[in-house]
């Protein structure tokens, strides 16, 4: 059992949990992630690793309610627990001075930018982050990576704060404006990561991405999180979740993580109706 | 009444057969296969041992069980005495009695098997350790006095498990780390319900904590804490490393990643341990099977396992597609028999050669080459050949590559000083499962590459062993 000591919303979905584990606090590197699995019935899902704190022993996480166990987990609250939490999992991210490095974080892959946007100013880079949000309530961290960049941009879909378009057009204009960029890192939806590469693959940008494919085990037992990487299968729990955006398969990826999209709405159905249940009887108890 | 038996009687008993569920029924549930023996078989096949002066089975048996002498024990009606008697070289007798390939090893070795059927061991072995278990009246062997030495077991399977039964009852302080959230490896989330009872072995392991064995889950050595940490920082005086096979093999064709292809330990995981038949009662889901066409890529001991778990989980036709003969399929008889009377389709002398995928990427079918047997290969067997121009298309909706594992990467990775061959098995004494490390021993398959459970536990036997010596001596 892992016990949360910290739990609170960041936006509409978005939750941070702080978890006691201490082990996995104490190794973990930027990149890295966790597996986790609710309870007795639960499934195993990874989540990156946000930050830790070694002296305290804790690792932080941050969710977003999609599925089933996402929105579950987001129910905790501090002094819950968690089951299992087993990791630190996957390759660290490669850290170096690569001199202007991007940090480009989509949704709720700000939080798991965040890290590896930390470490490579640590390294000495000039660090800009762009992170992109559907609209201004959506947008997370933007304290933390001010604090770790050197220029930070927000972007909304909607226009609502910041600039008023996807990370890639902010992208595209940093390039146009003659900066020489030296690294890029984008971790985010699929579409979006496809995206960046695309806009990075004609400067030959060295550009790399963390990868979400649907995990069993993450200690490379299974081989379901295979995903292509210049016409090569790798595992992106033990050879990952990292790598080179311009060799990705994205197309095989997205299509391997619709696998279960039956499943999982069938999950999330059962899942918010038993919520919708517990809340009537818990009004009637009320009421009583 | 043995005594009363001459060797000639005992030979004319015909062999008992295992009492099975019906193979129609059967293939529609998870329940155990085989119901198991009666007392009054059980008796009755024990008489047939003639009860040799130097019984080979004994060779023929990885752990040396006492083969002859709890046979004996069974005829006399001794029942826990002859589990008794396993258990003083076997930890693990109802595991070993389910899932050991007799017919390659005591039973291949029995004197009364050169005339007739051998004396039906694994399913005596099996008996008596129920026998025990239903009596509830579980005898645990006295543990020595403590000798204040550490131990760290890494990984829970089945070399695991034996090395660490040995080693806390010569009074060692024995930690188990287990990756997985449930403990006993390969036997809980790889081997089916059906061959193996899972309540089996958490009966086994609960006996090995009652011994005083620690487990710890959710450890990943190599990635949670390295093996250098176990030692240095934690205080432990040895470790055994029992990590298993590692990184499923795939095939190298077109089409492998398309969605509906597995890889047979994720096909087994998501089954047996995560429990995904029993979706959505349990969260993990796995591609429905109901009325789909499920074909299995291998003829060893996993690729019956995947094959037949797929019947169970509703298959309109499984197919067992193997590029050699089927006398040349490393899986038991028995799993190969079971298989054809659940209605498994045997492709032999084939292999695939693309998967045929649709616009979404969803497989569809498999084009299949015939194969013919060439020159024996290095493993002794004849070499499959393809045959020009008889390629064909099968439908099918899902794959499962069932071809072996290669070795997991994260011990050596981290810890460079253990020696691994070629391969990314660790390198070891044969004798003494020392590998290349100080302090360090490995077995089991991440030192074979994938093999059989009692080799497993032989191994991690002989480690418990060449342990002991070295944490007493201090000698490496």
């Amino acid at each position: 059992m892992f016990k949360i000591v910290k739990a609170e919303f960041l936006a509409q979905d978005i939750k941070l949990f702080q978890i006691e584990a201490p082990r996995i606090a104490k190794k973990r590197k930027a990149g890295q992630f966790v597996i986790i699995r609710l309870d007795e019935h639960g499934e195993r899902i990874p989540l990156t690793i946000a930050d830790s704190d070694p002296e305290k022993g804790t690792i932080t996480i941050v969710v977003q309610g999609v599925g089933k166990t996402t929105k579950a987990l987001n129910l905790k609250e501090t002094g819950d627990t968690i089951m299992d939490v087993v990791g630190p999992l996957g390759e660290p991210s490669h850290i170096e001075k690569f001199g202007t490095a991007v940090s480009i974080g989509g949704g709720v892959g700000t939080a798991i930018a965040y890290p590896t946007a930390k470490a490579l100013k640590e390294a000495g880079n000039y660090v800009i982050t762009i992170n992109g949000a559907r609209s201004k309530d959506l947008v997370i961290l933007e304290e933390e990576m001010k604090q770790v960049s050197d220029e930070a941009y927000i972007t909304t879909d909607d226009g609502s704060y910041g600039f008023h378009g996807f990370v890639t057009q902010k992208l595209q204009a940093l390039i146009d404006e003659g900066k020489k960029l030296d690294f890029v890192l984008a971790i985010g939806p699929i579409p979006m990561m496809k995206a960046v590469a695309d806009v990075t693959r004609p400067y030959g940008i060295k550009t790399v991405v963390s990868l979400n494919p649907i995990m069993v085990d993450g200690t490379g037992m299974c081989g379901g999180c295979r995903v292509i990487v210049n016409g090569q299968s790798k595992f992106a729990c033990v050879d990952g979740p990292e790598f080179d955006a311009h060799g990705v398969d994205f197309h095989n990826l997205a299509d391997r993580n619709k696998m279960y999209s039956v499943y999982e709405k069938e999950a999330l159905e059962k899942f918010e109706h038993e919520c919708k249940l517990d809340k009537k009887i818990e009004a009637i108890e009320n009421a009583g | 009444m043995q005594q009363q038996l001459t060797a000639k009687e005992r030979m004319k008993i015909p062999r008992h057969h295992m009492i099975e569920q019906d193979p129609l029924e059967r293939s529609r549930n998870f329940e155990e296969v085989n119901l198991g023996y009666t007392a009054k078989m059980a008796q009755e096949e024990a008489l047939r041992c003639i009860q040799c002066p130097k019984p080979s089975c004994v060779e023929g048996c990885p752990v040396n069980i006492q083969i002859k002498d709890f046979i004996n024990l069974i005829a006399e009606g001794d029942f826990l005495g002859a589990v008794h008697k396993i258990k003083e070289d076997n930890a693990l007798p109802a595991i070993c009695g389910r899932v050991c390939p007799q017919e390659e090893q005591c039973e291949q070795a029995c004197v009364v098997g050169k005339r007739g059927e051998p004396v039906a061991i694994g399913y005596l072995e099996r008996f008596v350790a129920d026998y025990e278990r239903k009596q509830g009246k579980i005898e645990y062997p006295t543990i020595n006095k403590s000798t204040g030495k550490k131990i760290a077991i890494v990984g829970s399977g089945p070399a695991g498990l034996s090395c660490a039964n040995d080693l806390v009852q010569w009074g060692h302080k024995v930690t188990v780390f287990e990756a997985l959230h449930e403990l006993g490896g390969v036997l809980v989330y790889g081997i089916p319900e059906f061959r193996l009872p899972k309540e089996i072995v958490r009966k086994e392991i609960d006996g090995l904590r009652k011994m005083g064995v620690e487990f710890v889950t959710d450890a990943v050595i190599g990635r949670t804490t390295t093996v250098d940490e176990l030692m240095q920082e934690e205080g432990y005086d040895a470790v055994f490393v029992g990590v298993g096979a590692g990184l499923p093999w795939f095939m190298g064709i077109p089409g492998e990643n398309l969605v509906g292809v597995y890889s047979a330990n994720e096909f087994l995981t998501r089954v047996n341990l995560m429990k995904a038949y029993r979706f959505p009662e349990f969260d993990s889901p796995i591609l429905d099977c109901r009325g789909k066409n499920v074909a299995v890529f291998g003829g060893g001991n996993t690729a019956m396992d995947a094959v037949r778990t797929s019947l169970r989980l509703g298959a309109k036709n499984a197919y067992i597609v193997y590029r050699r003969s089927e006398k040349e399929m490393p899986a038991r008889v028995e799993e190969v028999k079971h298989a054809k009377e659940e209605g498994v389709q045997f492709k032999i002398l084939t292999n695939p050669v693309e998967f045929i995928g649709d616009e979404k990427e969803w497989l569809k079918a498999v084009k299949l080459i015939k194969m013919e047997l060439g020159e024996p290969d290095d493993s002794g067997r004849r070499r499959p050949v393809p045959i020009e121009g008889s390629e064909y298309i099968m439908d099918i909706d899902i794959a499962v590559v069932a071809i072996g594992n290669g070795s997991n990467p994260l011990i050596q990775q981290t810890t460079p000083e253990i020696e691994t061959s070629k391969r990314g098995t660790i390198v070891v004494d044969s004798e003494t499962m020392k590998t290349s490390k100080k302090g360090v021993f490995a077995g089991g398959d991440i030192v074979t590459g994938g093999a059989t459970v009692i080799l497993a536990m032989g191994a991690g036997r002989k480690a418990a062993k060449a342990i002991h010596e070295y944490v007493m001596e201090g000698k490496w």
